[in-house]
């Protein structure tokens, strides 16, 4: 298959060159440290923004679902400024300290989720050579640093000193720890798949067609069950009984205002989009273009959209997928939640991990 | 001197981690010291990834930080000991942790000298790839770790049999 437009796609050339430039005036030490301080502002402003969208996104398609508007009021007739502004409001709010509870562990919760939040962030594969963490073996990194936000949410939830926040935080923390075998089972098959961990690896592994095409069977079944595990970890859709609102007031974050609250917040929606983001990387061939062996015009005028666009819009379309599911579904009880993964998702993942290596063994794979 | 990037992030997490894991000993409340714990395990991770060792680093991360200390907190949760420890430390006991501190630190030192701090063991950003990882656990050969390997699975698997002949209900 014709793949020259990879080379095409590489933006390499410009962050080589950006980094020969700063060489020649400074000292490489030196040029790598501004580029990691420009890659990280970059990284926050982006998360930020990506909120921002995802928050819109996610009032006008719950909206859609509930035969609603959704917001209309603030900045024209689509309610474009509605976000921004609570963005505005939620920044003048006074963070609130509490008696009586042990305020330095209070205060750290919202930032270890946050952190882990971001550490998986950074790892997405936004275009061919634009890929921030790349590590041999990123997918391993992703499952680790996103494991680090339950510890957040459980201090989060003992730190505040309320039955609510507590009962949330034990049911996140039993969810979440059992949500991530799966996850992690899932990922492994596809590693089996693209025979390498490395997340810009996976990608390039899938020049020639997308892991869901090439895995047929066991691929769609690893999709869905990564799907159900990922809305999970993310503590939404029908798993959203850490915060569930009609039992516990707000769950694990009752407590919390302006700021901190708001990491909490962002950390969720972004969450959401990291989990979308991992799925499009693994099954939907992240930044690759959509080709159709044999239909060469068709090919060039898909190459015509740049690789980061390729990944934004299949990651919003599992991000749709997902908000679909959220509100369609009710929500599942603790035990529910629990007897689903224990005995029913992990032996499925497990069957599914088995039948992948099996059928790439014997190359029943594409 | 001059000194690399490397050497002063490893210096700053070496730092951190002495302090946090002090911390972790002399904090009052039982659960600081499992926040102050996790600490130290993220700086053990940050120099696995200093050293170019990803793959310890990641798993560092996931099994400690994101499943042990998980664990500590939960069952310091559900325990409800959250009051702060005041007790007196009896004499017998403040020896015997002046032994451990002393031969501890004699080891460590004789170590340093026998061997010489080595600086310069920070290896140019090499990554181990997964794959010579994956083929030196299983394999049979000279310095493959095959029987460790297995070992260890029979073992876990024995743990979580006897976890399971607990808990069940009669």
């Amino acid at each position: 298959m014709n793949t020259s437009f990879l080379d095409y796609y590489s933006i390499q050339p410009v962050t080589n060159w950006i980094h020969e430039t700063l060489c020649s005036v400074m000292p490489e030490a030196l040029a790598i440290f501004i580029e990691c301080v420009v890659i990280g502002v970059i990284v926050v402003a982006l998360y930020a923004v990506l909120a921002i969208v995802l928050i819109y996104m996610e009032r006008k398609v719950c909206a859609a679902f509930q035969c609603r508007i959704g917001p209309n009021r603030v900045g024209g007739k689509g309610g474009l400024l509605q976000v921004p502004a609570d963005v505005l409001k939620i920044l003048t709010k006074e963070i609130i300290r509490l008696k009586n509870s042990d305020n330095f562990l209070y205060d750290l919760a919202p930032y270890l989720v946050i952190l882990a939040s971001i550490l998986t962030f950074s790892c997405l594969p936004w275009n061919k050579g634009a890929q921030i963490l790349d590590m041999n073996i990123g997918v391993l990194f992703v499952l680790a640093a996103s494991s680090i936000g339950v510890v957040g949410i459980l201090l989060a939830g003992w730190s505040s000193n309320n039955k609510y926040t507590m009962i949330g935080a034990v049911r996140s923390g039993a969810m979440i720890i059992s949500y991530e075998l799966s996850m992690g089972i899932t990922v492994l098959a596809m590693v089996v798949l693209s025979e390498t961990a490395s997340i810009s690896g996976i990608v390039e592994a899938q020049a020639n067609g997308w892991n869901i095409f090439k895995g047929h069977i066991p691929a769609i079944l690893a999709f869905v069950v990564f799907l159900i595990a990922g809305n999970a970890e993310a503590n939404r859709g029908p798993f959203d009984l850490a915060e569930a609102e009609q039992e516990l007031t707000a769950g694990y974050h009752t407590e919390y205002s302006g700021l901190h609250f708001g990491f909490f917040y962002l950390a969720e929606y972004l969450n959401l989009f990291i989990t979308a983001g991992i799925a499009s990387t693994l099954f939907l061939g992240g930044w690759m273009p959509f080709h159709i062996a044999g239909l060469d015009a068709f090919n060039n005028i898909m190459d015509y959209i740049p690789g980061v666009g390729w990944f934004f819009i299949k990651t919003f379309f599992v991000v749709w997928l997902l908000m679909w599911i959220k509100w369609t579904f009710p929500r599942l009880r603790i035990d529910q939640i629990l007897t689903f993964e224990w005995k029913y998702l992990m032996p499925t993942s497990l069957l599914i991990l088995v039948l992948m290596v099996v059928l790439k063994v014997f190359g029943l794979v594409f | 001197m001059d000194i690399t990037l490397q050497q002063l992030v490893f210096y700053v997490v070496a730092i951190l981690m002495s302090v946090f894991s002090v911390m972790t000993v002399t904090s009052g409340s039982i659960l600081r010291s499992a926040t102050y714990l996790l600490f130290v395990l993220f700086g053990t991770a940050a120099i696995y990834f200093i050293l170019g060792y990803t793959f310890l680093g990641a798993v560092q991360l996931m099994v400690y930080a994101g499943g042990i200390v998980v664990l500590y907190v939960f069952s310091i949760l559900l325990t409800n000991s959250d009051k702060s420890i005041n007790q007196k430390i009896c004499k017998s006991k403040l020896f015997a942790v002046l032994a451990t501190v002393l031969i501890g630190a004699a080891l460590v030192l004789f170590l340093i000298w026998t061997n010489g701090f080595a600086l310069n063991a920070i290896p140019e950003c090499s990554e181990i790839g997964l794959k010579e990882i994956g083929r030196d656990l299983i394999g049979m050969d000279k310095y493959q770790y095959v029987l460790p390997f297995e070992i260890v699975s029979v073992l876990l698997l024995a743990c979580m049999i006897g976890g399971l002949l607990i808990a069940r209900k009669r």
